[in-house]
């Protein structure tokens, strides 16, 4: 059975009523109510260039699309809020216990790398790809909002020293990025495609970078 | 394929298809047989080797990983026993069914190696990956603080 996540536009205007609080809040009016997409799909930029006339608010929007892989397991497993990655979906706690050790990469006898290769290992159904390691704990994505997500995202010193192109392009193109939609037998992908998920961070960079409020949810 | 990778020492020139793991290499083509085959999935640690001196699970490492370097496996650990983990391991009975030691002692070696003075801490999260079903956990932190020249609490 396929599950449906339901309508950006509708979570953005409560996320943005919330954030003005009840003296500035708005009329209520309809909010928009795009149709729902399936859990394994995105939403494409050209849906959102459709649906959100303003710009800041496609901004936010595109951003809460990009969150459902940045929050998908084949992600935010490694973006982990402590110490010790996640595995799995539902996640859990990595077995064997590893901890991410000075350089993200474990600790000596327990390296990511000394079970992970450069290719998942169908037989040993151990996952791998190219770097494999852990996000540095300033990148923690578990348990964040989407705002503050991408606030860290546009932070040069808690993105890695990376511009906004360098984030579209790390997205769009990097091999370790790569495997969430290739992540072997057993392990549900990443929604849609790699492409597009570079597609809708640049469309996000170019709509202005806008970040949803704090009270935004996908 | 052939593939040229030195092995305790001991330079081999293998026909073997890059992709086998490891482990098969040294177990079924160079006979050396100290390294056991556990679980299969990088999970237990019994496999446990050195390539180029870093700790790696020998049954999901693709030989072709290991060319051009250096393989040291627990018969390469030292010739003759000699290895202060070796000694400590003796002088303390650590094995009981002895199946998962020399992955415990290789792991141990490579952690030795970079953290000649470990705390227990350092020595649980380094070990946790090598299981033992005879539970000999206690005498082999207890051996690592040997062969580190800790003295006992």
């Amino acid at each position: 059975m396929k599950r449906v996540v339901g309508g950006v536009a509708l979570v953005l205007a409560q996320g943005a009523w919330a954030c003005a609080g009840p003296s500035s809040a708005p009329p209520p009016q309809a909010a928009k109510t795009p149709p729902p997409v399936a859990s394994a799909e995105l939403r494409t930029p050209a849906f959102f260039e459709a649906t959100f006339s303003d710009r800041a608010e496609r901004s936010r929007a595109l951003f809460l699309e990009a969150t459902r892989v940045l929050l998908h397991p084949r992600c935010v497993n490694c973006h982990p809020a402590g110490d010790s990655p996640m595995q799995g979906d539902p996640p859990h706690v990595h077995d064997p216990p590893v901890w991410r050790g000075p350089e993200d990469r474990g600790v000596v006898g327990m390296e990511c790398t000394s079970c992970h290769q450069q290719h998942n290992l169908e037989l040993a159904r151990v996952p791998g790809a190219p770097t494999w390691r852990l996000a540095p704990a300033v990148m923690a994505w578990a348990g964040q909002s989407a705002h503050r997500i991408c606030e860290q995202l546009k932070d040069a010193a808690r993105n890695g020293g990376r511009t906004l192109q360098r984030i579209v392009e790390h997205a769009a193109n990097d091999d370790l990025v790569a495997w969430g939609w290739a992540p072997g037998a057993g392990r549900t992908p990443a929604p849609g495609t790699q492409a597009l998920f570079g597609d809708i961070v640049r469309a996000w960079v170019d709509s202005g970078a806008e970040c949803p409020a704090e009270e935004a949810s996908r | 394929m052939t593939l040229k990778l030195q092995v305790n020492g001991v330079e081999q020139t293998l026909d073997v298809d890059p992709e086998m793991p490891l482990l098969w290499v040294l177990r079924d083509v160079l006979n050396l047989t100290g390294t056991k085959y556990g679980c299969g999935q990088a999970l237990c640690g019994a496999c446990t080797v050195h390539v180029d001196g870093r700790v790696v699970r020998s049954c999901v490492t693709p030989v072709r990983r290991a060319e051009g370097r250096a393989v040291t496996t627990i018969e390469g650990l030292s010739a003759d026993a000699s290895h202060p983990l070796q000694r400590a391991w003796i002088a303390l009975g650590v094995p009981q069914c002895g199946f998962c030691q020399a992955g415990q002692i290789m792991t141990a070696a490579g952690f030795l190696a970079q953290t000649p003075k470990p705390t227990d801490d350092e020595i649980d999260r380094s070990m946790a990956g090598n299981v033992c079903r005879c539970g000999t956990y206690p005498r082999i932190r207890a051996a690592i603080r040997k062969a580190a020249g800790i003295a006992d609490e």
